[in-house]
């Protein structure tokens, strides 16, 4: 699809200039009443104390408290910590299946790739309440009984504060590399055999092959996937909201679920707003620094 | 020749690597499905309190008490359920009309400021939701007064720069001499959309339908914010509910789970194709 889309020329049908807005129509309306005019709104709000009926204007209030306080800069921490551990598992693990699955014959691919994406099309809420018994803290839990296995003693996972960060980290490690996998699977069948036969004239082995041919021709594709990857790390909200609450003592409390908290527990719109603002820099700037620093080879 | 040598070496030196290879792959998945077995398992036990529930790995005993217990705990059981499949059908169903309209305009028509405007959409995608959930919550809950309707639910959802993305990437690859010789013989451009494009856009319909269907049903975050009634809520927020009200009883929480999750795992296992096609439109470059 998206390949032939490149080679077919970029003609367009003249004169039905009236039609195309007509197209778009319902598309721009929807996109401007709820993306366009929310994220205008939300700079207004983030320089305001906002109340449902008239608002003050406080100016920069917002943004000198939120960088004055402590819980902010623990959220930021706890969501680079949370971000550092699994992003990078969660992509060499959907490398190394993509790069076993490669091998196998169609069907079987077809089955591994299902196998994979099921936890994907599971409902995260009813996940994360699997999660929250896998974690049980008595000596019968799931968890428990797993690292009994091996002479360690039982744990209080999502309950201490020692634990409950890596609590999380696990369970982003064992769920859902499902699209990854598919996104590096599609790549790996995307590269010209002329490379491998080269290489295999030059008596190339496995690995060397895997080193000059393989990891290049991936790169594109990790790229894509850390910069999605990150920019989903930073918004992560659900599971600490269902499992921990950002407890014990806001060791997953993560930005997001800081953000939520300010907005729709406490209702300091204004504060959350400007949170948020701060938050999408932030993930604006790491985006960039990611490509600038990783894309330098990479052209598209 | 590929990365692999299938051709030089012993056939039982291949046949050992594939095996070895498909004993990793299974214990991976292994432990990738495990979170999905012990809740359809544990579905299966007894409605006792959690303090009496021996977590084991394998059913001891079968029985459905459980369901019924999820169904009798709230009237609104059932409705739940009908709420989740009311507005992911109605957001399912104006994404596919809506997303391959535009996409079709941003692809094949030349109409002034196409190109801005698709930029302009686009870089929504790169927001965070975080930044537009406070105001539209505001304006939906205290401008438009439209809180726990179905409308709240669905209007904002309605159509998606991703889907629209979609449509345009696949659209782009349909020869535009179709069009153009269906105009010289006098169709409309509604015409054409109807009884061109579409029948050719079967697939990217498929998939922007499934892939906002998982989505819309899965969500939790905007039903639970814009509901404050228990027969307007999603069966992922009455879920939670659920939890809360009912944190002692194990296997009826799982059979929950299991309900809430069982429509998607039908609708992949049968659609399979579209579901792993859909996930690398946009993603891979040939």
């Amino acid at each position: 699809m998206a390949q032939s889309a490149q080679t077919v020329k970029k003609r367009k049908i003249k004169g039905d200039g009236v039609w195309g807005y007509a197209f778009i129509a319902v598309a721009l309306i929807v996109y401007a009443l709820f993306t366009a005019y929310p994220v205008f709104s939300a700079f207004l709000i983030s320089f305001q104390e906002y109340k449902p009926l008239g608002s003050t204007y406080i100016g920069f209030d917002n943004y000198t408290a939120t960088f004055k306080d402590d819980l902010f800069w623990k959220s930021i921490k706890n969501t680079l910590v949370y971000t550092v551990l699994t992003v990078p598992v969660a992509l060499l693990l959907s490398f190394l299946v993509a790069i076993m699955i490669l091998p196998l014959r169609k069907k079987l691919q077809t089955v591994f790739k299902a196998v994979y994406y099921l936890p994907v099309v599971a409902s995260g809420v009813a996940l994360s309440l699997v999660w929250l018994w896998i974690f049980d803290p008595m000596p019968g839990g799931i968890f428990n009984q797993f690292i009994g296995w091996f002479g360690a003693h039982n744990q209080n996972w999502l309950g201490s504060s020692a634990t409950a960060m890596f609590s999380l980290v696990i369970m982003a490690w064992l769920s859902s590399h499902g699209a990854s996998i598919i996104i590096y699977l599609a790549a790996l069948l995307g590269i010209d055999d002329s490379y491998y036969e080269a290489a295999d004239l030059d008596g190339a082995s496995f690995l060397q092959k895997l080193w000059h041919i393989v990891l290049p021709s991936l790169k594109p594709t990790t790229l894509f996937l850390l910069v999605t990857a990150v920019i989903g790390s930073f918004q992560v909200f659900q599971n600490a909201y269902l499992m921990t609450g950002g407890g014990p003592d806001h060791a997953t409390t993560m930005v997001g679920l800081l953000i939520f908290d300010n907005a729709f527990k406490y209702f300091e719109f204004g504060k959350a707003a400007a949170q948020s603002l701060i938050l999408a820099l932030i993930i604006a700037l790491v985006s960039l620094f990611q490509f600038k620093f990783l894309g330098k080879d990479v052209d598209y | 020749m590929s990365l692999y040598n299938n051709h030089t070496g012993s056939r039982a030196g291949k046949t050992a690597r594939n095996t070895v290879i498909v004993v990793l792959l299974l214990l991976f998945a292994l432990a990738t499905l495990f979170p999905i077995y012990f809740m359809v398992i544990s579905s299966f036990g007894d409605p006792v309190e959690a303090g009496a529930v021996s977590y084991s790995l394998w059913p001891g005993k079968f029985t459905l008490e459980s369901y019924s217990f999820f169904f009798n705990y709230s009237e609104y059981s059932y409705r739940w359920i009908l709420n989740s499949t009311i507005v992911a059908g109605a957001v399912t169903v104006t994404n596919v009309f809506f997303a391959t309209m535009a996409g079709y305009a941003f692809s094949k028509l030349r109409f002034k400021g196409r190109g801005v405007l698709f930029s302009i959409l686009l870089a929504a995608m790169m927001i965070p939701y975080q930044v537009t959930q406070v105001p539209l919550y505001i304006l939906i809950v205290n401008t438009f007064h439209i809180e726990n309707t179905f409308s709240a639910l669905i209007l904002p959802g309605l159509v998606t720069v991703y889907n629209i993305f979609l449509a345009k990437q696949f659209m782009s690859s349909i020869p535009t001499e179709i069009m153009e010789s269906a105009k010289v013989e006098g169709c409309s451009q509604f015409q054409i959309f109807f009884r061109i494009i579409l029948p050719l856009s079967k697939t990217v319909m498929a998939v922007i339908a499934i892939l906002t269907f998982m989505d819309s049903w899965n969500t939790f975050f905007w039903p639970f914010l814009v509901t404050n009634t228990m027969d307007m809520q999603t069966i992922q927020v009455g879920l939670k509910n659920f939890r809360f009200a009912n944190t002692t009883y194990f296997s009826p929480m799982m059979a929950g789970a299991t309900i809430s999750a069982v429509p998607m795992f039908i609708l992949f296992f049968s659609l399979q194709k579209y579901f792993l096609e859909g996930v690398t439109v946009g993603a891979v470059k040939g």
